[in-house]
């Protein structure tokens, strides 16, 4: 195949350690309208590299599909949120509460949301799920039980106060969070 | 699982790997797990749409964001933002920023013994018209020293970050400028190992759209993943 010939979508680069600059105003803003918002679910927790040691440049994305996709008065959709770590690798993400949604097949997933990962030193970002622990359906949802078992963990926010979660991401190591192929 | 559709990866050598030791940060930062396959669910087969009161009328002009015109050289920066069948994606979000003239982001763990500009915050953003367009109106930032080796400079370059049709169409990259001799010496541009995929980083002198006395520019078509048949064509895209 040709590369030149096809439509091939454009390469990735890293995020690099400046992406504040024109990525946090959306941090911000969100910040503000979910001051007083209700139906949301906080998600504290790290993002670590291989040596345990905190990212201070990274950026999530979490994406909750659903019928608030579209975009609010303020232009933003309720089911996307963006968070970045700060100079301990602590992030807080406020966003609205994950409902399931079917397979094709029928099957019904659990509640969760995408989460992208980006940072310095990731030349390409990173996908993977966030579930809740607190959820009955985890038991049976096929995207869970096709993670080894013992991995799962990973991809669970742990209960932590009312409507609050934990859930570090690892990007590498024994702990290593279960990223997919996109 | 395998009865699903499932989200495929990207052709070879037309994306970066996680793990290229020549960018020394992405060794300790890359997943050495296998990756894991992921169905196409609803979750991976929409996507956030955004609206136009999210961008401000300045915001795709730079060089209008301060009391005084910032020092370096004027420049646009536009193309058309397409689908992987050729269509343009209506209402994509672009988010740019960038150094200023000299090499020096405003940003407090950018340390180059550069000057600041105090008319240059160097971020803005978009969204594609209906046929996919974007312009942008800033100044073309200088090449900067970073640690990754001995003697490492960045060619100049703006970061891109777009919202396509779909959260899997999400695409955070870098633009190049044509001639410039720093790329084939960057471990990042050379991240992308194949040289079609990687060129297609770097934009092209574009003299119709340059405005005579004015400014030159640049085009910069940036194609997205994603297909017609995802299904996110709806409301106000």
């Amino acid at each position: 195949m040709s590369l030149k010939a096809t439509r091939i979508p454009a390469g990735s680069q890293t995020v690099g350690p400046y992406f504040r600059i024109g990525l946090d105003y959306l941090v911000d803003r969100m910040a503000r309208e979910d001051a007083t918002s209700e139906g949301m679910i906080q998600i504290q927790g790290r993002v670590l590299d291989r040596d345990g040691a905190p990212v201070p440049d990274a950026m999530l994305e979490f994406w909750c599909a659903g019928e608030a996709n579209g975009p609010r008065d303020h232009g933003i959709p309720d089911g996307f949120r963006r968070a970045a770590t700060d100079l301990d690798g602590n992030f807080t993400a406020k966003i609205m509460r994950p409902v399931g949604n079917r397979l094709e097949d029928g099957r019904a997933q659990a509640p969760h949301a995408m989460v992208l990962v980006f940072a310095r030193g990731l030349m390409r970002h990173l996908i993977t799920r966030v579930y809740l622990e607190d959820e009955a359906m985890n038991d049976s949802d096929p995207v869970l039980l096709s993670v080894p078992e013992e991995r799962r963990g990973t991809l669970t926010a742990k209960r932590d106060g009312e409507e609050a979660y934990r859930w570090d991401v690892v990007l590498q190591g024994t702990d290593e969070t279960v990223f997919f192929v996109w | 699982m395998k009865d699903l559709p499932i989200v495929e990866g990207a052709v070879s050598g037309t994306q970066p790997e996680y793990l290229f030791p020549p960018y020394v940060s992405s060794i300790a930062r890359s997943p050495r797990l296998p990756l894991l396959l992921l169905p196409k669910t609803l979750t991976e087969r929409t996507g956030p749409v955004f609206g136009h009161e999210l961008i401000r009328p300045e915001d795709n002009d730079l060089t209008a964001q301060h009391s005084g015109d910032p020092l370096g050289e004027r420049i646009y920066v536009h193309g058309r933002v397409l689908d992987e069948d050729g269509r343009p994606v209506r209402g994509a979000l672009i988010e740019v920023w960038q150094a200023n003239a000299a090499g020096r982001y405003r940003h407090k763990v950018d340390i180059h013994d550069a000057p600041l500009d105090p008319n240059f915050t160097g971020a803005g953003r978009t969204l594609t018209d209906a046929n996919g367009y974007y312009c942008f109106k800033t100044i073309k930032p200088g090449p900067y020293p970073w640690g990754n080796h001995h003697n490492a400079w960045r060619p100049a370059h703006i970061h891109f970050s777009l919202f396509g049709a779909g959260i899997l169409s999400r695409l955070v990259t870098q633009m190049y400028f044509p001639g410039d001799p720093l790329q084939p010496l960057d471990p990042i541009f050379n991240s992308i190992s194949d040289q079609a995929a990687r060129m297609r980083l770097v934009s092209s002198l574009d003299m119709d759209r340059a405005e005579p006395d004015y400014a030159l520019a640049y085009m910069f078509d940036i194609v997205l993943r994603g297909r017609d048949d995802t299904p996110f064509e709806e409301g106000r895209r």
